[in-house]
């Protein structure tokens, strides 16, 4: 489990990361999404003691960081798959780390046979990979020390839609398995396929946090009746608005409970009965909105 | 004990009952990585290289009486304590110049320590690229004399030896320095070569015009003094000047750097 207190941190005059708080817990994948220079970056190097907090602490399963004995065998982290030595193998990358947290030698050859990359490919030096190639790299190196806890930015970047599907079952397994993953992203889709909660942040402050089950469900309920006209008139009666859209489904802001209920007692047929889909998308966009450059020029053309 | 840990820090999750990583695993490691890129590997074999070539060209141009073991040492540690400071530089300023901090330092996350063994790991390879030095210089001396056909003379002591090598490390450690000060491959290489070839040239231009710098000179120019090392065993006050240049030239900035490498943020 991740659990952050209060963590901020200040350059000067700019507050990049906003006194959040948030946990990641143990057998769910957390997924961090927010805007582009919304704070993710910034938040996980504090986690993993890269960059010092300006206030707030932030633990894995009760303890910081830095008082990690051999940080490698507790948490998998990769900041920046990019962040290598381009004149060095991908092989030699992964000793490296091996020998760091003491783990065997066979470890590298396990790791490579993990994320699939060839022998071939292993020998060749990280300058000529390509950046989905440093995604498994890093994710190799993340995950050598055989760790409880992943800490993940933006690891789907660059990667394929087939190798998107694979670190998902990979992610998948591992949280099954009873890790914590913690992934950060700025593309709703990614997080939305792979996530099973989500804390979402823009300029530095959390927006809202939730499973994404929960997230996803919007207020309201749309229903579908044989006799669609009978339907409003029943649910205008018992004081609620509905609209009714071109398919012939009708959005109310009840519950489907209760959407239910009145539908019984007007003996209306119901055809289909369901929870608005908030569709994250809306809410990613609205949220953060405000946050992001798109923001202005939406506001102006609304103006 | 187990309980009483578990109850102070909090713990909720049960912790792998590891032990730390011990500096020895991380001298290891960063050795290694002075190795294993393409520019590691090419500047480690420079070593030996230029230390050949340095050979060679003193039998072939040398006076034929000065083909001595000090002669060759001398054209062979010249070259070194130019290679040598490149390293040092390097170990340290990759990890920012080339990003790799990221990874060395969320593996162990104090700094003080990755910083430690790159020490420990340059003047290692120092220590061995000088005993190569000595090895070299034996068998140019022997091979050289042979195809001059002029008497063997073996006229570099121990002691001489080891002030050769003092001298090394301080040129090693001068880069080690600058790499923590300056945490950047092209600023560190340039600050390096104004400080051992540009300084020393306007300390000898203020020496030749104010006659009352010359008595500050050793002092104050750690390249000069640092030639006392060089050319024999330092004698008395010398000794003391070296110190003197070190602790001005060296400890100091090496204090500053340190506390920037622990404060500054890996990106």
């Amino acid at each position: 489990m991740i659990t952050v207190e209060n963590l901020s941190k200040r350059y000067g005059s700019t507050v990049a990361v906003d006194h959040i708080d948030f946990t990641a817990e143990a057998g769910r994948v957390t997924g961090f999404l927010g805007p582009n220079g919304a704070g993710k970056s910034t938040t996980m190097r504090m986690m993993v003691g890269l960059t010092k907090p300006t206030t707030g602490t932030a633990t894995i399963a009760g303890r910081r960081f830095a008082d990690l004995p051999n940080p490698g065998l507790d948490v998998g982290v990769m900041l920046d798959a990019s962040a290598q030595h381009a004149g060095r193998t991908g092989r030699e990358i992964l000793t490296i780390a091996a020998w760091t947290t003491g783990v065997p030698g066979r470890r590298v050859e396990e790791m490579l046979d993990l994320v699939s990359l060839s022998p071939t490919e292993a020998d060749r030096r990280v300058g000529s990979y390509s950046l989905g190639m440093r995604q498994r790299l890093g994710l190799a190196t993340a995950l050598i020390g055989n760790p409880r806890v992943l800490v993940l930015d933006e690891p789907a970047n660059g990667l394929d839609p087939a190798g998107i599907r694979w670190m998902r079952d990979l992610l998948r397994d591992f949280a099954d398995g009873g890790g914590t993953v913690l992934l950060s992203s700025h593309l709703l889709r990614e997080v939305e396929v792979i996530a099973d909660d989500i804390v979402m942040i823009g300029r530095g402050r959390i927006v809202c946090q939730g499973s994404k089950a929960d997230l996803l469900r919007g207020v309201g309920s749309v229903a579908r009746a044989t006799d669609t006209r009978a339907l409003r008139a029943a649910l205008h009666a018992a004081g609620m608005d509905t609209t009714v859209s071109d398919d012939g489904s009708v959005a109310t802001d009840g519950e489907p409970e209760r959407i239910g209920q009145v539908a019984f007692a007007a003996g209306v047929v119901l055809t289909e009965l369901r929870h608005t889909e908030g569709g994250l998308e809306d809410m990613f966009l609205e949220l953060t909105a405000d946050h992001q450059r798109e923001g202005k020029n939406r506001e102006r053309k609304a103006a | 004990m187990t309980t009483t840990t578990a109850a102070v820090t909090g713990v909720h999750e049960q912790h792998r009952p590891v032990p730390g990583i011990p500096l020895g695993r991380v001298v290891r490691v960063e050795l290694r990585k002075m190795f294993n890129t393409r520019s590691g590997f090419w500047l480690m074999a420079s070593l030996v290289i230029v230390g050949v070539l340095a050979t060679v060209g003193t039998i072939l141009f040398a006076p034929d009486d000065q083909l001595t073991h000090n002669t060759f040492a001398a054209a062979i540690g010249f070259p070194m304590t130019i290679v040598l400071p490149i390293i040092a530089i390097l170990s340290i300023t990759g990890e920012w110049s080339q990003r790799t901090g990221l990874t060395t330092f969320t593996l162990v996350p104090h700094r003080g320590r990755v910083l430690l063994a790159k020490t420990v790991s340059s003047v290692l390879v120092g220590v061995g690229a000088m005993l190569v030095a000595l090895v070299v210089g034996v068998v140019g001396n022997v091979v050289g004399t042979a195809i001059t056909g002029t008497d063997l003379v073996w006229d570099l002591s121990a002691a001489q030896f080891g002030t050769i090598v003092i001298g090394s490390l301080l040129c090693l450690l001068t880069g080690t320095m600058l790499g923590m000060l300056l945490r950047s491959s092209p600023a560190a290489l340039v600050t390096y070569f104004v400080m051992t070839l540009v300084l020393p040239t306007l300390f000898g231009i203020l020496a030749t015009n104010q006659p009352d710098f010359v008595d500050v000179q050793p002092w104050v120019d750690a390249e000069l003094a640092r030639s006392f090392l060089f050319e024999g065993p330092p004698q008395g006050e010398q000794w003391a000047q070296v110190a003197v240049t070190a602790v001005l030239w060296l400890v100091l900035p090496a204090l500053v750097g340190l506390r920037a490498v622990l404060r500054s943020e890996v990106k």
